[in-house]
């Protein structure tokens, strides 16, 4: 019986291998995967005669000069990050109060609701786009043309991952009776809604937020197959002429997504139970 | 403290006399009716009626109807047109290879995962890298991949150079269906990490612990606990897995400017050339074709997810 | 403190409301001034708005036209473009300069109603022809320097400018070609590009029709063109993929079917490589650009400003700087306005040069659309 007790609970799993043999494999694996992102760097840096390295490419992203070729992604990058706010915002004062209310008051439109928010996983952004520009012309009347319409459409396909996001914490957190202590205390189901519901689940919204605002950065399907103007888009109308710039722009989109997502790892990971996973008892009704 | 306080001592005589307490809750007695509850969920019922299910009838809809709107079933034969057939043919290997691909992998890194401190800053790091590789990728992904073995890439130069190969002696593959590959795998991986880990770090060390106790070695804890517990989990995320490059529109679109080789591809071609080929309605016909197989899978995920479920709780 | 953050949560949601309504409400300014050039949206001539300063005027007074797929590179849109903001008051903005016809139509009915629609198309025949309730009828000042069969009798479209088909290639690269069957060669393995998907874009599909006229068929049947694009892509010599200036620059694109204003541009900018231009012996293959306003056009003064300045002398003469025809080249030579340098480097076009009637074209752009898919695998 000298198996008992032998592991630590960090480090066992499946198999008997050691954490060296996983670590290696983890770092080989990383190494492959870091090569992509070296190239995008070591591209960026080719000299503009081809046999050197040099910062001539990135300077040239900042030069005034070059104002007139990279007008398009200026406003391409303005618009992705209106969007990604506006679709933020968006998201989370048409879910939130859904998902709490069929939390609290509707427990049995759960199952309705999960599958609302699984439906634009199953219907993918490309044949969503085939129905959504004669929504849009109606959009456009009604609404103007300004970019941030487009966060009108991805409210919808950023739905899956925020109701994870949300959801996860909402399982968490015993939310019934939060409220009922605060409607008990005497207040109105708004304040309710504003002091208790949205503190207790500060960590799911702004997982959600920062999801959100990572999708919207990354999303190319519905802007280009409705002509808009976009980050992506600006970035592949710019590859075609300039794929340094390109290059460039995506290495620094792609570092922005990075830290925000770490960030959002790392606040979310900060007071909760280990595991990573939520179960039932993790927290406590009034901590 | 203060407001607290003043808050309970006013209510409480206040409410004192009439509150009373259901099963449902609280019911205060200058009570919200329930109808008002309601309110809460229309804004969002309205939207997602505007923009999900309005698109999707939309989309779907135009596959069923001719050029004056009324319904028929003729669009369906493109379904059968040989080209549409070999595009769909191309979709499932490039989706099957990647989600087979991408799961290997991934399982493997969520197995070297288990070897680190799960709260730990390289933990983080690797979750940050998957969320963005899986999500946020596609066009930039591209680039990368241009950079990086596209025929001026670094490391095509690289092999030309130092040894010689030139990868694209037999015909620039970068641009078909062959140079999706490589790319897809590559938020394949990041994907299975995230969809797979959950049930990975579920495996309970107490059962490994139990299968000792009774006398298990540890390939039998293997062959007999941890593959039967993580087979929904892998199966599943295989699935979704091949509904996510099944599916992918935004990388195949930024490498491949000409050409339709897969589904996702035909689409933008019959959304852009509707103007010119008087084929209409065509692409809500392959919209329809590939909801089908999508609806398939997922069906086929749920199922599988609610067998996982059971065993990360 | 249940009122201050009520009032915050107001305020926040106040100023987004704001923002909102500040958005719609400025293009709703905009759509206001659109509406003021009612009278332009309907005219057909200048001389429906009272003459070409009227036409001017109003044209200023919108203050922004926006154009598409129009590189700068091609046929001297660049300094047209530049030509055209020095002389009048109006910004031109330049949209995706790297779609295809197809594509054009496309944005103007996704974005219709909008002010970032298109104002004016440069089509391919084909796309052309298959759109005209697209487009608003006009007819410029010049009108009747125009040949009958190079434009709508009502006005719907005009052809603006041509070239000759042609194959650039890199002489560093590959050998000169001096017949389509020598493209057929290992020599040309993963290198030969034509600008565009031929169902989409005019100059693909002239290619394909070029290599029709070369290889056996005739202006009525393109089919062995499409034949021997599919022998290119079955000996694996064939690249599908848009060639741009970046792509020839690079050398991923060596050997390139494309017009020869184009390729004779591409030599400009080819960085250091040594990019020549072909017109293979044979028969050469010329094709019209089709002129034409949006129907819908948020800058519909504008827009018949520039159909104006499109066919007058300036813009004309530098199509021809280019190394394109334009279409009011005999009467400008009649007239003594042509660029005569020009003129002399471009060379007369050669005799035999097919042009694709309307109805060819419309056969040529079916017969593509059914076999070319299947033939490039």
């Amino acid at each position: 019986m000298s198996a008992v007790g032998r592991r630590t609970t960090r480090g066992s799993g499946p198999g008997a291998a050691s954490p060296a043999a996983r670590r290696a494999a983890l770092v080989v694996i990383g190494l492959v995967f870091a090569v992509p992102i070296a190239a995008m760097v070591a591209f960026s840096l080719r000299s503009a005669d081809g046999t050197g390295h040099d910062l001539g490419h990135w300077l040239a992203l900042a030069d005034p000069e070059n104002g007139r070729a990279y007008r398009n992604l200026v406003e391409g990058v303005t618009n992705s990050l209106v969007l990604a706010v506006v679709t933020a915002v968006l998201v989370l004062v048409m879910l939130v109060p859904a998902m709490v209310l069929v939390h609290l008051r509707y427990p049995r439109l759960s199952r309705v609701l999960e599958f609302v928010c699984l439906v634009p996983i199953t219907v993918p952004a490309i044949v969503l786009v085939v129905g959504l520009a004669p929504v849009y012309s109606v959009v456009a009347r009604l609404l103007g043309s300004g970019a941030w319409t487009l966060a009108l459409a991805y409210g919808v396909t950023v739905l899956p991952y925020a109701y994870r996001a949300v959801q996860s914490d909402l399982a968490a957190t015993d939310l019934r009776t939060l409220t009922e202590a605060s409607r008990t205390l005497g207040s109105s189901w708004l304040s309710t809604l504003a002091l208790v519901v949205v503190p207790s689940l500060r960590r799911g919204l702004l997982a959600a937020a920062f999801i959100t605002v990572a999708v919207v950065l990354g999303e190319y399907t519905i802007s280009s197959l409705l002509n808009r103007v976009t980050l992506q888009t600006s970035l592949v109308q710019i590859s075609r002429s300039d794929p340094f710039a390109a290059v460039i722009v995506a290495l620094l989109a792609l570092a922005f997504a990075f830290v925000l997502l770490v960030v959002m790892g790392r606040v979310g990971s900060i007071g909760t139970a280990r595991p990573a996973a939520p179960s039932s008892t993790s927290r406590k009704a009034l901590s | 403290m203060g407001r607290g306080d003043r808050l309970i001592v006013t209510t409480l005589a206040e409410t004192v006399p009439q509150a009373s307490v259901t099963p449902d809750g609280v019911v205060p007695t200058r009570a919200r009716r329930r109808p008002a509850a309601w309110w809460g969920l229309t804004p969002f019922v309205l939207y997602v009626l505007a923009f999900l299910l309005l698109p999707c009838l939309l989309a779907l809809g135009t596959g069923l109807v001719d050029g004056d709107g009324r319904p028929t079933l003729s669009n369906l034969t493109a379904l059968g047109d040989p080209v549409v057939l070999r595009t769909f043919a191309s979709s499932f290997l490039v989706s099957g290879v990647t989600a087979v691909g991408g799961a290997v992998v991934g399982a493997v890194v969520c197995w070297g995962l288990t070897a680190l401190r799960p709260d730990g800053l390289v933990r983080s790091l690797v979750d940050g890298a998957a969320s963005v590789l899986a999500q946020f990728g596609g066009v930039m992904l591209a680039f990368a991949f241009t950079a990086t073995i596209g025929i001026q890439g670094v490391v095509t130069q690289l092999l030309l150079t130092r040894a010689g190969v030139d990868i694209f002696a037999g015909g620039a593959w970068i641009y078909e269906v062959p140079g999706l590959l490589l790319p897809y795998l590559y938020f394949q991986v990041p994907l299975m990490v995230i969809t797979f880990m959950p049930a990975v770090t579920g495996l309970k060390p107490q059962w490994q612990e139990a299968v000792a106790t009774l006398g298990g070695t540890s390939r039998q804890h293997l062959l007999r606990v941890v593959v039967p517990v993580l087979a929904p989990a892998f199966a599943g995320s295989l699935l979704l897995l091949f509904a996510n490059a099944f599916s992918s529109y935004a990388t195949a679109a930024a490498l491949i400017s000409q050409g339709s080789q897969i589904v996702p591809l035909q689409i933008r071609a019959a959304l852009v050339s509707e103007t010119v080929l008087g084929r209409e309605n065509v692409a809500g016909v392959l919209a329809l074709g590939m909801v089908l197989v999508m609806v398939v899978l997922m069906v086929g995920y749920s199922l599988l997810q609610r067998r996982t479920d059971r065993w990360t709780r | 403190m249940i009122d201050k953050r009520h009032l915050a949560a107001a305020a926040a949601l106040g100023a987004l409301a704001l923002g909102l309504t500040g958005c719609s409400a400025s293009a709703d300014a905009s759509d206001a001034a659109g509406a003021s050039g009612t009278d332009a949206a309907t005219a057909t001539s200048a001389a429906d708005l009272g003459g070409m300063d009227a036409l001017v005027a109003a044209a200023e007074a919108e203050g922004e036209l926006n154009v598409i797929a129009l590189p700068d590179t091609w046929a001297n849109y660049g300094k047209i473009i530049d030509a055209f903001e020095a002389e009048y008051d109006i910004t031109v903005n330049s949209d995706s300069p790297d779609v295809s016809s197809a594509e054009e139509i496309t944005a103007a009915q996704n974005l219709a109603g909008q002010d970032g629609a298109p104002d004016v198309f440069d089509l391919g025949s084909a796309v052309a022809l298959a759109n005209t309730d697209q487009f608003a009828p006009y007819k410029v000042t010049t009108w009747d320097d125009i040949a009958d069969d190079h434009k709508d009798a009502d006005g719907t479209w005009v052809y603006d400018y041509t070239g000759l088909m042609s194959v650039g290639y890199d002489a560093d690269a590959v050998p000169e070609p001096t017949s389509l069957d020598d493209l057929l060669g290992d020599d040309y393995k993963g290198k030969i590009a034509i600008n565009g998907d031929p169902t989409q874009a005019g100059a693909a599909a002239a290619a394909v029709q070029w290599a029709a006229l070369q290889d056996g068929g005739s202006a009525d049947d393109v089919q062995p063109g499409i034949d021997f694009f599919g022998q290119l892509a079955d000996a694996g010599n064939f690249l599908p993929t848009d060639p741009t200036p970046a792509t020839i620059a690079s050398g991923e694109t060596p050997v390139v079917f494309d017009w020869s204003y184009n390729n004779l541009a591409a030599a400009a900018d080819a960085g250091g490589r040594d990019w020549k231009t072909a017109v293979l012996p044979g028969t050469a293959l010329a094709s019209y650009y089709n002129q034409a306003i949006n129907v819908d056009a948020p800058h519909p003064a504008a827009a018949r400003l520039w159909q104006e300045f499109i066919m007058g002398d300036t813009a004309q003469n530098l199509y021809l700087a280019a190394g394109a025809y334009p279409v009011r080249l005999a009467a400008m030579v009649e007239a003594g306005t042509v660029d005569q340098d020009a003129l002399d480097a471009v060379g007369e076009q050669p005799e035999d040069t097919v042009q694709l009637t309307s109805e060819q074209t419309e056969a040529a752009s079916a017969l593509l659309a059914q076999s070319w898919a299947a033939a490039i695998g």
